[in-house]
């Protein structure tokens, strides 16, 4: 298989905000990379940065308070963070699409979802077209053959009605819809489903597998739900504490990962077959404002050595297209 | 098998719908319908479901934050389905509740020592003011929550801290009897595991039994002992969780058992195959009739929508309400499979 | 099994220490707003020239009932940096006189109103029914007559005198603290912690006092701080009317009424206490929006 295009390349991004405390060093050189028509997971827990990291490939960072002391978000061949912010709002919709977690905020409850449709429809066409706006039927055909593309049934009367009438399944479909209406590149799912009951999310999955793959779109999947990542994910990128601490398939880290922390959480994760849950990782997440010297996750970690206080480790390629960013891996004696 | 410690029958809630310039009563919404289940002392039932279920308004209805509609709660062998000021100042030193959302189970304007210290207030369980602090000292020690913490407020903590100040709040008159509404549903998933850990050994310390609710049927599986399955506001399958998981019924359940998200190729293994067509879930409102599952069942037939069907006994300790349970069930579940009709 | 005897002690974080950090938390988003911190500093300043107004005026004799009709009229100058009114007594003293009037006005109606409101949104709110439904439509009665009128009908029914004004304003300044516990606690009631203190067995006054009453107390102060300019301006109008303090007292209002008889010539007289009385309500209105921005609850992780 031809090796596909870099669509976002995220190259040792740090980025630290300014608060009451002090400086909060959140991210620490994060790197990240989408090609055209993978599935990408980012997975881990609240804090761990995968929000600002998002945010960041978005350009959605507000620049006070954030800072960005080194690295590059390389997105379609710009780097986002030094983009204008008339780059950045052409590039919103069309090279890069979203989804939030909770379809009821992402959506206006006064405007119906047709209006909401039409609009987003008329301004990726003017863009497109360099300023004509699409005829009504058009537009209204545009919005219906969406609506279809999600499974939506009877998308004519969904048109007219109001978020707050239609269930969160279906809110979500709309949302789909509309994200993927002026085929953007990449499609960004913040936490796909997770509102969402079990058997709708478990729907809303197998919609976003088959949509992206028949209109060849990246998507980059935030989350925080394991299983999520094993469902729709074809690589992932786990991180802890601002760092991205392994990466590979998901489903062979998921089987078997390398990493402490990922070993740590992936045990964390309830089974459906029942076995005894592990107890958690012992300790918290850092301070952003003081965080531990060379690898954030030694002061949780069984197996940590001297070095793991003193030098923080590098990516280390422990099977083709697998990264582990640990000192047990850098030749030093395993376990 | 011993008496039940607590024993849901024939539990109903049903709310008002009011519309109209007189607000006049329009319509009610079944959130519980009929809803009849048992805990037997030191165990866990755990209560599963997803929106519209009615799982957290039979939490709620337990614990007498609603008045049942009708049906019958009896705790210790004591009908608890009234409670007059006595019954109350006791039934509610037994059975306690911890919620869902850490940020908002704990008020943000009081301290965590002020939070703790209202059921020693209200029990008068400290003579003095010192010894209150002594007891939520320890309070918050068999959380495993330092006392550090005495003093922040729950915008310093974070939420699986939370979660432990509201256990140690549910603790604190000493109960028998706790009822969990997704207490660990908004954490991650490793604070999530911590917590667990909590419970079970708060559990087996102190001689616990616990209704848990959750949509996380991994969650269930392992931790509970039985497992009750409900959908808009009706019980539909209830067993042990070998059972259930392993042998399940009704094609609700075997639904949400193959949509639950898995992390490794041997849960997809165990997994049965999804009855349903795409849909959405009805909403308690306006429930479908008969078998409220009969619109995204796959193996449905006429009778399902006309008729609820009854509660059948697939396998000792085993029950389910499905017109096929018979043709469903698994024929390697228990030796001999009796067919019990008991409620209809 | 008694707590008591399995007791733990540690050292610990005292009550002193958490308080101070969250204070040290709240005063740092109050000093991110330089325009809140400006305002606040105006309320300072009034109200200590309010408070010390014998020591701090230059002619502290000129206010009451002074007259020195040869100094009449004199316009703003080195000796009397506001100028002199129609008596001849000092127009900047008179105006930090009668920023105390203003001020007491204020404290008066609002320690009065504002526990009356507080007191009848809580019940309304938490009980509900009949209470509520009582509560709240007289609540409706009264917020629907625009204030100042009231106050004056009110004044114009008995002699008019400050005493009057501040009742006159304070009988339906409480219905604006009803209506705002009363949505708080509506909202509140269905909150988490408040069901949990119910599912503990704790008495509705309980609930009412310690769950509730503390979750209202930011939004109360705020509108206070706000509320304190608003009453001024009300009894501000009514003096001006007529209706509240009456002459010689040094009321703004008074004195704007006075003075604009003899515009525009002699300026002086309305131009200042009229500056001062949008000087007072600004900077109220400003520290009342920085309050509202630090007192927010923090959201928590």
């Amino acid at each position: 298989m031809a090796e596909r295009s870099l669509l976002l390349d995220i190259r040792d991004l740090q980025v630290q905000f300014r608060v009451y405390e002090g400086l909060s060093r959140v991210l620490d050189g994060v790197c990240l990379q989408v090609r055209e028509a993978e599935r990408v997971g980012l997975a881990g827990e609240t804090g761990c940065g995968k929000t600002v990291t998002m945010k960041a490939a978005m350009g959605i960072l507000k620049s006070p308070p954030a800072q960005f002391p080194t690295g590059e978000v390389v997105l379609a061949g710009k780097d986002v963070l030094k983009m204008s912010p008339s780059e950045i709002l052409a590039m919103k919709g069309k090279t890069i699409a979203m989804i939030f977690q909770d379809p009821l905020s992402s959506l206006n409850p006064v405007f119906t979802v047709g209006q909401q449709m039409f609009d987003v429809i008329r301004y990726g066409h003017r863009r497109a077209s360099g300023g004509r706006h699409p005829t009504r039927a058009k537009t209204k055909q545009t919005a219906i053959a969406a609506l279809e593309s999600v499974r939506l049934p009877d998308p004519e009367r969904t048109l007219k009605m109001y978020p707050l009438e239609l269930s969160g399944g279906m809110r979500q479909r709309a949302l789909i819809a509309m994200a993927l209406v002026n085929r953007p590149r990449l499609l960004v799912a913040d936490e796909p489903g997770t509102a969402l009951d079990v058997t709708i999310q478990a729907q809303i999955l197998e919609l976003l597998k088959a949509l992206v793959r028949d209109a060849g779109i990246a998507v980059l999947i935030i989350t925080h739900d394991l299983g999520v990542i094993r469902e729709i994910a074809e690589r992932v990128y786990i991180m802890y504490a601002g760092q991205v601490v392994e990466t590979g398939p998901a489903a062979a880290i998921l089987d078997a990962p390398q990493h402490p922390y990922a070993e740590g959480l992936v045990a964390s994760v309830p089974r459906l077959t029942g076995e005894v849950l592990a107890h958690g990782i012992p300790g918290t997440i850092p301070d952003y404002t003081e965080t531990p010297s060379g690898c954030r996750f030694h002061p949780r970690c069984d197996h940590r050595m001297d070095v793991c206080v003193q030098r923080k480790p590098l990516p280390v390629e422990t099977s083709p297209g697998r990264h582990v960013s640990c000192h047990l891996f850098n030749g030093e004696t395993r376990r | 098998m011993s008496e039940p410690i607590l024993a849901v029958e024939n539990l109903s809630k049903h709310f008002p719908l009011r519309s109209g310039l007189l607000h006049r009563v329009s319509g009610y919404v079944k959130a519980v319908d009929d809803v009849t289940f048992t805990v037997h002392p030191g165990e866990i039932l755990g209560l599963v479901g997803e929106s519209g279920s009615g799982k957290s308004t039979v939490a709620k209805t337990i614990v007498h934050l609603y008045g049942a509609t009708s049906g019958r709660v009896r705790f210790k062998g004591r009908d608890v389905s009234q409670l007059d000021r006595q019954t109350a100042r006791w039934y509610r030193r037994e059975v306690q509740m911890v919620f869902q959302d850490p940020k908002s189970s704990l008020n943000p304007r009081r301290s965590v020592s002020s939070t703790l210290e209202d059921p020693l207030i209200i029990y008068r369980l400290a003579r003095s003011r010192r010894e209150r602090e002594v007891i939520v000292r320890t309070l918050l020690q068999q959380v495993e929550m330092s006392s550090r913490y005495m003093y922040k407020h729950p915008s310093a903590l974070s939420g699986g801290q939370r979660q432990r100040v509201a256990i140690a709040r549910a603790l604190a008159v000493n109960p028998s009897f706790l009822v969990l509404d997704e207490p660990t549903s908004a954490l991650d998933v490793s604070v999530q595991a911590k917590l667990i850990g909590l419970f079970i050994r708060l559990q087996e310390e102190l001689g616990l039994s616990y209704l848990f609710i959750t949509h996380n049927l991994s969650l269930v599986r392992t931790i509970a002992t039985r497992a009750a399955v409900m959908y808009v506001g009706k019980l539909y399958e209830l067993g042990t969780v070998e059972h259930l998981f392993r042998y399940p019924v009704h094609p609700y359940t075997r639904t949400l058992i193959a949509a639950a998200p898995v992390i490794t190729q041997a849960e997809e293994r165990v997994k049965p195959t999804m009855m349903s067509k795409e849909g959405e879930i009805p909403s308690p409102v306006n429930p479908p009739s008969g078998c409220a599952f009969h619109p995204r069942c796959s193996g449905a037939h006429s009778r399902c929508s006309e008729d609820l069907p009854p509660v059948v006994e697939v396998a000792p300790g085993h029950l389910v309400r499905c017109w096929r349970a018979e043709e469903l069930v698994d024929p390697s579940e228990g030796t001999e499979t009796r067919v019990n009709s008991l409620v209809s | 099994m008694s707590f008591a005897r399995h007791a733990v002690e540690e050292p610990a974080d005292t009550r002193w220490a958490a308080f101070k950090d969250r204070f040290g938390r709240a005063w740092y988003k109050f000093g991110r707003n330089r325009i809140s911190l400006a305002g606040g500093a105006m309320v300072l300043v009034f109200v200590f020239l309010a408070s010390f107004a014998h020591f701090v005026t230059p002619y502290p004799h000129h206010a009451g009932a002074y007259t020195d009709f040869p100094n009449a009229f004199k316009p703003p100058s080195a000796a009397h940096w506001f100028g002199t009114d129609s008596l001849g007594a000092d127009v900047l003293s008179r105006i930090i006189f009668g920023s105390q009037i203003s001020f007491m006005l204020a404290g008066v109606v609002l320690g009065i109103s504002v526990p009356i409101g507080v007191v009848l949104g809580l019940l309304a709110g938490y009980v509900g029914g009949k209470t509520e439904t009582v509560i709240m439509r007289i609540t409706d009665i009264f917020l629907s007559l625009p204030a100042l009128l009231m106050a004056l009908a009110i004044c114009a029914a008995f002699t008019p005198s400050i005493d009057k004004a501040m009742l006159a304003v304070a009988s339906i300044w409480w219905t604006w603290h009803c209506r705002l516990v009363h949505g708080i606690t509506r909202s509140i009631k269905t909150e988490e912690f408040v069901q949990a203190s119910r599912v503990l067995g704790a008495s509705p006054l309980r609930i009412i006092f310690k769950d509730i009453l503390p979750n209202c107390a930011s939004p109360i102060i705020v509108k206070i701080t706000l509320d304190a300019g608003f009453v001024i301006l009300v009894g501000a109008g009514l003096s001006f009317l007529g209706l509240g303090a009456q002459p010689p007292t040094e009321d703004l209002g008074t004195m704007i009424s006075i003075g604009s008889k003899y515009l525009p010539e002699r300026w002086w007289m309305t131009v200042f206490p009229s500056l001062a009385i949008f000087a007072i309500i600004l900077g109220f209105n400003l520290l009342g929006d920085g309050l509202r921005d630090a007192l927010a609850v923090e959201e928590g992780v």
